[in-house]
């Protein structure tokens, strides 16, 4: 099952690449119809999910691959990796609607797309090191080819600095996961029996090493301060369904990561440095939030607010690491807000690029001075934003409020001076308010003026994200009940 | 004992050589192609002939001066196989040329030469794999017959000469003080002998050896016969007599004492060969002097497991699963160039994906290859080979190769970028069809090898 889900969007990739036949037309819809099928593969296994027991994954896959170094083929999804394949395909469904219009080359973007869909599911399902980083890689490359083709501005330089960047990070984390395997005895990277195992406990030296390559990695890629520089301009010069999948899938592949493999398989270590990966993440929030106040481009803008949410996540995983006998409560919730905000910063901040995508689209633009009234010629437009703004800044009833109020709650439970961190949320509520005045309230002026509403692929797109947000908000319970038992799992490794 | 039937793919070689040789003499010009398909039969014939002993036990031949075991076994599929994709390259280069069916029996020889280079089991075999695998390379780089390929072939000659009897000094110091030439019994007594002789004895043979390996120091040849060969000579020098150096080193390895420090001869060699290549690759504009200088850097790779030889038991099958994938990864990087010959600034790429979208997609998967990038095959062999060093006691050097790694990343993406832009003048050449067969064929064995690299890691003895 997971391997269909996994391969399928590959298999239509590939087929629409070399099907010399396929129209733009076919191909937009082909990807489109993937996409929903994808969806409706992930629904079926959510479907008929059960909780599997601690250190088990449920529709487990296995097959020898390279049995000399200790890899299999190894797939299986439990509730850290199920909510967010869910979100993996919702996100690529939006976009795959949302370019029904693309004139550029379209065949060979679906495909593209469709690539990258495996890559990050394939991410997402990976239970052996070696298969995680063979997708984790590839989503790079995917990306990259996605901005340097269907970029704007100074896209190749961009491209090249994310590359070069991420790939860099990539290397580091490759390079803790062979440290993982030296220190395992039989050598293995099975991710489930390196967990078990716990391979590098008692020896806190080598432990610490092999932690600090592969959080530089994932810090890397999440991104978290001082690791984030290659995001604004990834963001700001990536095309609209580029950043969709950048910050709503591919920053979660990083945070993933601390939550599925460097703290349960590094506890001690982790424990250890939780206090740096608080103060981190502590950082990214105030940083993040503060440098986006000062943006006047609205795309770099919610890229920094990338890096704000993120630090949250950050900061969630780096507190349950503080342990101490009465926390295992407060830090199983920090953990369940943690992987909730990986679900909601997908969904909102998808719904948020999509938006600026059709600002650009239309005026050419993403300067907040260049609009002003943009309410009275696109109520259905400003009526999303001033939703997909809410909902980023953690409003009661939305799906980040559930995460934040968690994370909150679990941190600074832990440790109370986390409350700093607070402040975050102010500064975004400033920022998003001062933005959506700048851009819909006023008088209709500069290219505010003659602004066409949201046209039915660009509502059917962003509409869903911010729908499916508001359902979490309003009924938290269905996705909580799935996370819950693998936070709590999760927390108990970091126990040993 | 003789057992010359052991060796059977080594007599086909240069038996095939030999009738390619003068069969040339007795074919008119137009049908050369003929001796072209003789040559690809006898390659066809070693990669099945080696295959079908590969999983026979281990033995030696010639009284223990040869080994005929796994190594020797991938080692003759590789060569005789990156020999087979050459000919193929030749197709659009040397076909109806006048020097057609002399470069085949070139090949050959050096392939025969490469192949006795990695089971040499005994000095006075090294020696002579070394000189049959070297001599042939003179003619082939000079076949060019360029300024510049005049110059490659001098230089090229002059560092053989100079790095032949380096190699020679090493063997005469080891057999000199043990009273022997054969591995077995170089093993039985080196211990025992002064720990600097010995030293200086494997400095010598290993350095002579990175000669053939393209390796720091004895690199300086590489890029400027990459440069100024034909794309034929350049692809096949660049590939078949790496996997014989890298497995002679992989060998002699084995046998000195761990006193000599050995290991951190040759781990020193590696990090200059990776950095040094990758550095000096970053300024290139000419395509062929960049992957030139490419391969240099991929020898410091290769030579990462080396270090671990002993070690661990990773050490031997991902040097071969290394060798396998550079095999074909670089045999496509140098067809891509072979296609479209006059294309030789990076910046007159622009538009060839547009124009030719299977070989710009072939050259992609090579150059991501060569990155390490996976799911291709050389991504497995970094991974196992880092793997081996850190088993081995040498995590620095996994750290080292990923930088590298990195680093190298770079100067590929700056040729891969024009690829994917409109052309600005003319459009690009039509590329040639041979050629960008092989590159499709080699790039595609690249990922099916790091797709099935269990059935690889299993072949190579893991």
């Amino acid at each position: 099952m997971l391997t269909v889900i996994v391969f399928l969007p590959l298999l239509v990739a590939v087929l629409l690449a070399v099907v010399p036949g396929c129209g733009d037309t076919a191909a937009r819809r082909v990807w489109v119809g993937a996409a929903t099928v994808e969806l409706a593969l992930v629904g079926v296994v959510w479907a008929g999910y059960e909780t599997p027991p601690p250190g088990q994954l449920a529709f487990a896959e296995r097959a020898a691959w390279i049995p000399g170094v200790g890899s299999s083929y190894h797939l299986g999804v439990d509730g850290l990796s199920l909510p967010l394949m869910a979100m993996t395909s919702v996100v690529f469904l939006a976009c795959a609607v949302y370019a029904l219009r693309e004139r550029h080359r379209p065949r060979v973007q679906a495909s593209l797309f469709l690539f990258l869909q495996s890559v990050c599911l394939g991410v997402f399902a990976a239970a052996d090191l070696i298969l995680f980083f063979v997708f984790f890689d590839l989503s790079i490359v995917g990306m990259y080819a996605v901005i340097a083709g269907w970029g704007h501005g100074d896209r190749a330089r961009s491209a090249l600095t994310f590359f070069l960047y991420t790939f860099l990070g990539s290397l580091a984390l490759l390079t803790g996961f062979i440290g993982l395997y030296a220190a395992a005895d039989p050598h293995t990277f099975d991710m489930p029996t390196l967990t078990a195992e716990n391979p590098l406990a008692g020896r806190p030296l080598a432990g610490g090493v092999v932690l600090a390559a592969i959080l530089i990695g994932l810090a890397v890629k999440t991104p978290t301060v001082p690791f984030h520089t290659w995001l604004p301009p990834a963001h700001t010069d990536a095309p609209a369904v580029g950043s969709a999948v950048l910050a709503g899938v591919l920053l979660k592949l990083g945070t993933y990561g601390f939550v599925r493999i460097a703290a349960p398989m590094l506890p001690q270590a982790w424990r250890g440095w939780a206090w740096v990966i608080v103060a981190v993440g502590v950082v990214s929030v105030l940083y993040g939030a503060l440098v986006a106040l000062a943006q006047t481009n609205l795309k770099r803008m919610i890229a920094y607010t990338s890096i704000n949410h993120m630090g949250y996540v950050v900061l969630a995983v780096g507190a349950a690491g503080l342990v101490s006998v009465d926390t295992v409560e407060p830090r199983a919730v920090a953990v369940t807000g943690a992987v909730t905000q990986m679900v909601s910063h997908g969904l909102i901040t998808s719904a948020l690029f999509l938006l600026a995508g059709v600002l650009y689209e239309r005026a050419g633009s993403y300067d907040l001075h260049a609009y002003g009234g943009l309410a009275a010629p696109a109520p259905v437009f400003a009526a999303f934003l001033a939703v997909g703004a809410f909902a980023s800044l953690g409003l009661p009833a939305f799906s980040g409020f559930i995460a934040e109020f968690q994370v909150f709650a679990g941190s600074i439970a832990t440790a109370p001076v986390t409350a700093v961190a607070l402040l975050g949320i102010l500064v975004t509520a400033a920022l998003f308010l001062r933005a959506g005045q700048a851009l819909l309230t006023g008088p209709t002026v500069g290219s505010a003026k003659g602004f066409g509403d949201l046209r039915a692929t660009e509502l059917w797109s962003v509409g869903p994200l911010l729908a499916l947000s508001l359902i979490i908000g309003v009924l938290p319970r269905p996705l909580l009940d799935l996370i819950e038992p693998a936070a709590r799992t999760v927390v108990d490794l970091l126990g040993r | 004992m003789m057992r010359t039937e052991l060796l059977l793919p080594e007599m086909l070689l240069a038996g095939g050589a030999l009738v390619v040789l003068l069969g040339g003499s007795f074919t008119p010009r137009h049908r050369q192609w003929i001796l072209r398909a003789v040559a690809a039969t006898v390659c066809v014939t070693v990669i099945i002939a080696a295959a079908v002993t590969l999983s026979a036990p281990a033995n030696t031949a010639f009284a223990g001066s040869y080994a005929v075991d796994t190594g020797t076994g991938v080692a003759r599929i590789l060569a005789a196989a990156g020999c087979l994709l050459v000919l193929a390259l030749a197709g659009d280069e040397l076909a109806g040329e006048a020097r057609e069916s002399d470069a085949y029996a070139l090949l050959l020889f050096a392939t025969a030469g490469a192949v006795l280079l990695a089971g040499a089991t005994d000095l006075l075999a090294l020696v002579v794999g070394f000189l049959l695998a070297s001599i042939p390379l003179y003619a082939l780089i000079g076949l060019a017959g360029t300024g510049a390929g005049a110059e490659a072939v001098l230089k090229t000659y002059l560092l053989g000469a100079l790095f032949g009897i380096l190699l020679l000094l090493g063997v005469t110091l080891l057999s000199g003080i043990t009273g022997a030439t054969a591995y077995a019994e170089l093993a039985a007594r080196l211990p025992a002998a002064p720990r600097v002789v010995v030293t200086a004895a494997a400095v010598a043979v290993i350095g002579g050896l990175m000669f053939k390996a393209g390796g720091f120091p004895a690199h300086f040849w590489v890029p400027d016969a990459a440069q100024g060969g034909t794309a034929m000579a350049a692809t096949f020098l660049t590939t078949v007599p790496k996997i014989g150096a890298l497995l002679a080193v992989h060998r002699l390895a084995g046998v000195l004492p761990g006193t000599s420090n050995w290991p951190a001869v040759v781990a020193t060699l590696a990090v200059a060969s990776m950095l040094l290549g990758n550095l000096a690759a970053y300024w290139q504009t000419d395509v062929r002097r960049l992957l030139g200088w490419s391969t240099v850097s991929q020898v410091g790779y290769l030579l990462v497991p080396v270090v671990a030889t002993g070690r661990s038991d990773l050490a031997q099958p991902s040097l071969l699963v290394y060798l396998a994938g550079y095999t074909v990864t670089n045999v496509a990087a140098f067809a891509v160039t072979a296609a479209l010959p006059r294309h030789r600034d990076r910046t007159s790429w622009r538009g060839v994906a547009a124009a030719a979208p299977w070989l710009a997609a072939a050259l992609v998967v090579a150059l991501l290859g060569l990155v390490g990038t996976p799911p291709t095959a050389i991504f497995v062999g970094k991974l196992t080979a880092a793997s081996a060093a850190w088993d081995g006691g040498y995590a620095v050097l996994a750290v080292v190769v990923f930088g590298n790694s990195a680093l190298s990343l770079f100067y590929y993406l700056r040729w891969l970028v024009p690829l994917y832009q409109p052309w600005a003048l003319a459009p690009p050449d039509r590329p040639g069809r041979w050629s960008t067969t092989v590159a499709v064929v080699a790039a595609a064995l690249s990922l099916v090898g790091g797709v099935a690299a269990g059935l690889v890691w299993r072949a190579a003895g893991g």
